[in-house]
Order: C-alpha cells, then sequence, then structure tokens
C-alpha cells in the first residue's frame, strides 16, 4: 500500500477508499515525550491543510494538520491509554485516526518515501 | 541580534543538545541518547544528580561604603539578619510594588553576590545602577559561568571534587562557601531550582569545560536541559519570572511574602513599598495557587480558569508532571475561589478541564537542612 508525506511531517497511508494517517519518525523526535494526543471526532469532516489533532509533549502543544481533504471513520483509541506510542512505534502502532479520501488528486501533491527523506535530510 | 554562545555552547553540542534561543543565547532545551529526552532528565534529577548549565543567569557583585543601607533602599531584604555565608531570596521590585526580577543575594566578605535572572540581567543591571548611589560598585561576573548540580547524589557526585576549608556536607540549604575544583576556584552553594538537595557552582567561564567534564564523568551524573528544568520547578512549586511574576504581579498576589523580610513589611523603605505594605495589611483580589489537572491534556499559559460559568483566573504555566503522571499549573485566581481543594476547571481548546486548587510544591522538597 503506498505511503505518502507531508512536509508537515505526516504521513498517510493509502488503502483503497481509506487512508490511515500519523506522524512521522523525525516529527516525534523532534516533539520529545508525548503526553497527550488529542484526535478529532469520528465523523469530523477535515480540510486539507486544516487542523486536525493536537500532540501535547511535556513540553508544548503542537498542531497535526489534515494531509488530505475527509471524514474521519476510527480515531486509535490505544492513544488514550498509551500516547508514548507515538514515541516508540510513530508510523505503526502509534497511528492517529483513519480517514476517507475526498480528492485524490490531493494524493498527488505529496511526497514519497524517498522524497521525505531528501527533504529531512535537508532540514 | 542572533542569539549569543555561552562558554559551555561546543560541549553540550558535544553532549548530543538540542540547542534553542532562550534568554538571548543558544541553550540545550534536551539531550539526545540514552539518557536524553526531557522525562528522563527529569526522572534522571530526581533519582541521581543532573548536571545544569546556568551561565545565562547574571552574576553580580556589589561593594561600597554604606553597600547595606544603599541596597536595602531597593530591595524588601533585611540584610541586618544575613550573615557571612548565607544566600537569600529576595525580588527586584518597580515603584508601584510590581516585580522586575525575582534574585539570590549572598553575603560575601565585604561583598554582596547576587544572582538574576539571564532574560532579565541588563535590565536588572540598569535599575541598580539608577537607584543605588555612585559609591556602590556594581561588577557584572560576565567571565564566570554558573553551573547546577541537583539532585539527591549531587552531593556524593561533587564532594569528589570540591575541596575547601571545610567539608561540602557541612554547607546546608542556602549556605555558601569557597571551594576548589581542580585547582580552580569555585564558590558553592547549596541551592537550586529543582527542589531537590543540590549546589549552584559559580566557576571562571574559562574553566567550565573541565569543571562540567570532570563532573559528568561522575556515574550519578547526566547533562539535563531547560525542559527538564521547567518541568522540575513547576512541580516544586517555584514560580518562573517573566510567566508566574511579572511586573503586573506584586510579590504579595505571588506569595512571596517571605521575600519581603520581617522588619521591611512594617517600615517599608524600599522601592514599592507603598503598594506591598498596603497589601500585607488589606490582602489582595488574587493569589497564586497552584492546579492539578484530570486527565492527561495540559493547560498551559494563558489558559482562563472558571469555577463553574465565571472565569476567575488565568494559568500563567502549566505542563505534565512526570513525577505525578497527571498535568499540573500554576494559576492566579481571585481569592474565593484559591482555597485547597476548591473545584475549577481550565478552559483548553474550547474544553473544560476539571481542576482541584492543590497545595505546593506539588512534589515535596528535599533540601538538605542538616542532618
Amino acid at each position: 500500500m503506498p505511503r505518502y508525506f507531508t512536509d508537515e511531517h505526516e504521513w498517510i497511508d493509502v488503502e483503497g477508499e481509506s487512508a490511515t494517517v500519523g506522524i512521522t519518525d523525525y516529527a516525534q523526535e523532534q516533539l520529545g515525550d508525548i503526553v497527550f494526543v488529542e484526535l478529532p471526532d469520528v465523523g469530523a469532516m477535515l480540510d486539507k491543510g486544516g487542523d486536525a489533532a493536537v500532540v501535547e509533549s511535556v513540553k508544548a502543544a503542537s498542531d497535526v494538520y489534515a494531509p488530505i481533504t475527509g471524514e474521519v471513520t476510527e480515531g486509535n483509541s490505544a492513544l488514550e491509554d498509551e500516547p508514548a506510542l507515538v514515541n516508540s512505534s510513530p508510523e505503526e502502532e502509534g497511528w492517529f485516526f483513519r480517514m476517507t479520501i475526498g480528492d485524490r488528486d490531493e494524493l498527488e501533491g505529496l511526497m514519497d518515501d524517498k522524497a521525505y527523506k531528501a527533504f529531512v535530510d535537508n532540514l | 541580534m542572533p542569539p549569543e554562545k555561552l562558554p559551555l555552547d561546543a560541549w553540550h553540542r558535544d553532549q548530543g543538545a538540542r540547542m534553542v534561543p532562550f534568554a538571548g543565547y543558544e541553550m540545550p532545551i534536551q539531550y539526545t541518547g540514552e539518557h536524553g529526552g526531557i522525562v528522563a532528565e527529569h526522572e534522571w534529577t530526581r533519582t541521581n544528580a543532573g548536571l545544569f548549565d546556568v551561565s545565562h543567569m547574571g552574576q553580580l557583585l556589589l561593594s561600597g561604603e554604606g553597600l547595606d543601607e544603599a541596597v536595602e533602599a531597593v530591595l524588601p531584604i533585611d540584610l541586618s539578619t544575613l550573615k557571612l555565608g548565607r544566600q537569600r531570596y529576595s525580588l527586584l521590585l518597580d515603584e508601584e510594588g510590581g516585580v522586575l526580577d525575582d534574585l539570590m543575594v549572598s553575603r560575601w566578605p565585604g561583598h554582596l553576590y547576587l544572582v538574576v535572572n539571564g532574560a532579565t540581567k541588563f535590565d536588572d543591571i540598569g535599575h541598580l545602577r539608577e537607584h543605588l548611589p555612585d559609591e556602590i560598585t556594581l561588577n557584572h561576573l560576565d567571565d564566570h559561568a554558573l553551573l547546577a548540580l541537583q539532585g539527591p547524589k549531587a552531593v556524593d557526585a561533587l564532594a569528589r571534587h570540591a575541596t575547601g576549608e571545610y567539608s561540602l556536607s557541612d554547607l546546608t540549604f542556602m549556605r555558601f562557601g569557597k571551594f576548589s575544583i581542580a585547582g580552580h576556584n569555585a564558590t558553592i552553594a547549596r541551592a537550586g531550582y529543582t527542589g531537590e538537595d543540590g549546589f549552584e557552582i559559580s566557576i571562571p567561564a574559562d574553566a567550565a569545560e573541565e569543571i562540567a567534564t570532570l563532573l559528568l564523568s561522575e556515574p550519578e551524573v547526566q547533562p539535563i536541559g531547560l525542559g527538564a528544568r521547567d518541568s522540575l520547578r513547576l512541580e516544586a512549586g517555584l514560580p518562573l519570572y517573566g510567566h508566574d511574576l511579572s511586573p503586573d504581579i506584586s510579590p504579595i498576589e505571588a506569595g512571596l511574602i517571605f521575600g519581603i523580610n520581617k522588619r521591611r513589611r512594617t517600615e517599608g523603605g524600599f522601592l514599592g513599598a507603598d503598594r506591598i505594605l498596603r497589601e500585607i495589611a488589606g490582602g489582595t483580589a488574587k493569589t497564586r495557587v497552584g492546579l492539578t489537572l484530570e486527565g492527561r491534556m495540559p493547560a498551559r499559559e494563558g489558559a482562563e480558569v472558571y469555577s463553574g460559568d465565571t472565569k476567575v483566573g488565568t494559568v500563567t504555566s502549566g505542563g505534565f508532571s512526570p513525577t505525578l503522571g497527571v498535568p499540573i499549573a500554576m494559576a492566579y485566581v481571585d481569592q474565593a475561589h484559591a482555597a485547597d481543594g476548591a473545584e475549577l476547571s481550565c478552559e483548553v481548546r474550547k474544553k473544560r478541564l476539571p481542576a482541584t486548587v492543590s497545595p505546593m510544591p506539588f512534589v515535596p522538597h528535599r533540601y538538605f537542612r542538616g542532618s
């Protein structure tokens, strides 16, 4: 299944009509110890680039943006009890939410694995 | 102006520090590696010994004829009771009684030694120079670094290197002495900003790297960044200037009446005394409290505090307590809602988080006051 990345350090896995969203290993490293994740409600309509979730580290709160437009279908309930999953397994168990794909064309503008790696290496 | 570099800048980077601009300097917010990260650094300090670089802070030396009298005209301190080798918390106030800074004052032979906050030090120097007579000399010891070694094992690690006329273990909380570390002069105070036993160590800047490396070679010691410094002081209930203290806040509102020494509470005669004495007699409308929040979502600086639907205060600093595993905060609230146990709420992103007024410190202090 293809994985895309944004320049705001979110990843998005596309499987059929559904997408799973999380933050990258680089992002969790920058944020530090995560103590709470505020996920969007199921049914919430997200706009590409708009606020989707909030990550609270010990030090600060950071916004996570919607990589594409769509409707939230599921939140990762494991993060309620164990927000540190975002630190330990950011690109697997620490996923944030699933959503519908409102406009497939929006995927075109995202980076693939190789492009994202190059992007991070230049930061 | 780009941030300046402190004497240990390269040393921090060698230890894997992530550097951020703070108080006009590039400073370590946290370190990477096995023991790095804010929570790991926090817990290390509570159980072992954390080494902090606080060289951004201002170290000032005052001397001259009539020193005590001149300083008492500015600070609400009683210098007649500050003995040689003792250190005391004090406040720099403006004419209206607002807090310009909080600081430590130590009695050296023939001198008073002040440690002030980094972000305010040049304003502090200007303020002191304006209000102290010309006979008083003010030296900014900017050729000195300041390290803090904090935690229950700090004394063991430091005692292996600090030699002096008497043993390091003879120092009790808020006392200081002259020692030698690796042949360099070191003024060591038993004090700090974490709530733990520990030391603040003033050393020549050109010896900072050697001494930091020496201390770090001890098995109890890891370097600790600003992130954990903030979470540690928050748990210890210690206010942070620029957040919990400001020119808009009086020390009486802040619950820092101990910073107005007893004789001065009746005599006055310091900057801002009119308001301070009035507030000591008549009380204040709001006061600084601790809050413990339900759940895991922290309330940060600026969050509004409610009792029912009525706004009764504002959070001035808040975060997640690694020791307690819950969010904690400091807030200024109306006196009617400031009693321990009062049930309030904090508004964060349009949600109301239940919060209970809690005694501070959140985590008990473990200062060494003598065995």
